[in-house]
């Protein structure tokens, strides 16, 4: 059974297709994998049944000839996404009980192409956060163990308060951990400063943030709207790509949402890179960054330029401002974003003498302290008197951000070549000091992405010297995802697929 | 610039978030943390730049002013805490 959670998704597709293996028994194997690996906590809700009946609808359709893109694939969903009748709660206490009553756009195209849904998976409240821990359900913990641990002292501490072990980054922690784990084909996640490519990059896995308006942001619960993009994790840049071409797609429903036409993405999977020109910014050799990481990323340059592509340096002079500047723009709209969470209409409720206490009381309960953090700084930012010193500055940096980018486009880069974090992953726990800048910095290559809107694929290249995953970042021009994905598979065809972690859970 | 507990407790206000008395300090230090994390935005010069206001140029869509979805408030009030008759029910606000 373990052979079947550990195929690709492409190579699941490819056995149903040719009816070598029904989904039925490749939902079910998931579905045993998905309750051995519980004390993971990577899944915050699951739906077995749920996930029998699709498949069972699966392989009539396949016998029928009537096979979907992603027809019979088991998959997990974030959190973050509302799924019709199944509980949905962005791992927060204030949406603790909250039942859909419709289906996020992205997710429904997965179901309309066939996909299965084995559940609902973690993340870090509202998706705030770089670690998956300030998740309402708990922590979750990485397949990977930490450095000289032995598979008894791991099993014990996850038994315990996971302490110690690894966090699988985040914020969609979950879905980077059960793919990593062998407890989905590929999981849908979110990204609005680093939230695919940090987790992928820490649990070995492939995750592509694509450029913002590629999928519909429609049904899924908004963090900052204006950064917010969905996007696949997946064992391999393949599995992503034909992911990737079942969630995007114009949508009415989000008027950010772009009319353009979906390409095949699987195609661009082996199409030659000979001649690219690819940009490695001189602004991400950040001061204090490990030889290893450094290290990594000539190795990538080198892979590239083997396979013909030109490696070429650039400049991106704004690119230490845009995580200061995204810590005015992302939490200003998410105190906005998050008004909305009162007690009235959804969510939790906490009674009050009259209503404004209720509502302090009610936010007051349901938030976790990052939440809580958050809104109040975006609040202190678009309040009266410092409203221009703070957001319209954020939101000129911005730009200069964006203007960075678009120079080396037009000086003819096809695509830009960086480290995807500073670091391997780090323990549970370790960062929750009193300063909450520590664990943002996580997502200083990450961040400059969402603020100009670019596509971003995080790839596996390699281990760190104590066996733990490390990943490279490809940026695109918006819409140029293609390139990701011919770059993204030269990569990891030249650094071998990371060999994922035995079940030492189970 | 730094906020003050006052200030930590106005801004509570505004957020509508309750916060109790030993919670200020610790808070004020966490968004002090982050305020001055945020202070090297000052050394840019922003002359002539252009505040963005959206990430990807498209013109914004529009529709027609017309009612296009509803009739369910069943459905709409399915979620909510406290409902009658299809209203949502809150605290009395008005005397």
């Amino acid at each position: 059974m373990t052979d079947l959670t550990h195929m690709t998704l492409a190579d699941a597709r490819d056995a149903l297709k040719a009816k070598k293996i029904s989904s039925v028994e490749l939902t079910q194997a998931h579905i045993a994998a998905v309750e051995a690996a519980r004390p993971i906590g990577a899944y915050v809700l699951e739906t077995p049944d749920q996930a029998r009946a699709m498949a069972q609808a699966s392989d009539e359709k396949i016998a029928k000839g009537e096979a979907g893109p992603l027809e019979g694939i088991p998959l997990g969903i974030k959190d973050l996404y509302a799924t019709k009748g199944v509980r949905t709660t962005a791992c927060s206490n204030i949406l603790a009980n909250f039942v859909p009553q419709y289906e996020s756009t992205v997710s429904s195209q997965l179901w309309r192409d066939g996909a299965v849904m084995l559940g609902k998976l973690s993340n870090d409240e509202f998706a705030m956060g770089s670690s998956n821990e300030s998740s309402a359900f708990g922590p979750v913990a990485s397949p990977w163990t930490p450095p000289n641990w032995s598979a008894e002292k791991a099993k014990a501490a996850l038994a315990g308060d996971k302490k110690g072990l690894l966090v699988p980054g985040g914020s969609s922690g979950g879905s980077a951990s059960a793919v990593a784990a062998g407890l989905c084909l590929g999981a849908t996640a979110t990204d609005t400063g680093g939230s695919i490519r940090q987790p992928a990059a820490f649990t070995g896995t492939v995750g592509i943030k694509p450029t913002y308006g590629r999928c519909s942001r429609w049904g899924i619960v908004a963090f900052a709207s204006s950064l917010d993009q969905a996007g696949p994790i997946a064992r391999t840049v393949r599995d992503t790509a034909i992911m990737l071409r079942s969630m995007a797609g114009h949508d009415a429903k989000d008027t950010t949402s772009v009319d353009r036409a979906v390409p095949d993405y699987e195609a661009a999977i082996g199409r030659s890179v000979k001649g690219m020109k690819i940009g490695i910014p001189k602004e991400y050799r950040v001061e204090g960054m490990s030889a290893e990481i450094d290290a990594l990323w000539t190795k990538g340059a080198e892979m590239l330029r083997a396979a013909g592509a030109e490696i070429v340096e650039i400049s991106l002079p704004h690119t230490k401002y845009a995580l200061p500047a995204y810590y005015i723009v992302a939490p200003a709209e998410a105190s906005s974003n998050l008004a909305r969470y009162d007690g009235v209409r959804y969510g939790l409720r906490i009674p009050g003498k009259d209503i404004t206490d209720m509502y302090e009381k009610t936010r007051a309960a349901g938030f976790g302290p990052e939440v809580r953090r958050r809104i109040m700084i975006g609040t202190y930012v678009l309040s009266a008197g410092y409203y221009d010193a703070y957001y319209v500055r954020a939101q000129q940096i911005r730009t200069l951000i964006k203007q960075d980018f678009e120079k080396a486009y037009a000086s003819g880069v096809d695509a830009v070549l960086t480290p995807a974090t500073p670091s391997p992953a780090f323990g549970i726990g370790e960062k929750s000091g009193a300063d909450p800048v520590e664990m943002y910095l996580n997502d200083v290559f990450t961040v400059t992405v969402n603020m100009a809107g670019l596509p971003g694929l995080a790839v596996p290249a390699g281990l760190s010297s104590d066996g733990l995953p490390l990943g490279l970042q490809l940026i695109g021009r918006p819409f140029d995802e293609e390139t990701l994905f011919s770059l993204g598979e030269v990569i990891e065809q030249a650094a071998g697929r990371t060999k994922l972690p035995e079940a030492w859970w189970a | 610039m730094s906020v003050d507990q006052a200030t930590v407790r106005r801004i509570a206000r505004l957020a509508r978030i309750a916060v109790t008395d030993e919670e200020v300090p610790h808070l004020m230090g966490e968004l002090n943390a982050m305020l001055s994390f945020v202070e090297q935005l000052g050394e840019v010069d922003v002359t002539g730049v252009e505040p963005m206001t959206s990430v990807t140029p498209m013109a914004m869509k529009k529709r027609v002013d017309q009612v296009s979805d509803g009739g369910y408030p069943e459905t709409v009030t399915g979620n909510a805490p406290m409902t009658e008759d299809h209203y949502f029910l809150v605290p009395k606000v008005v005397e």
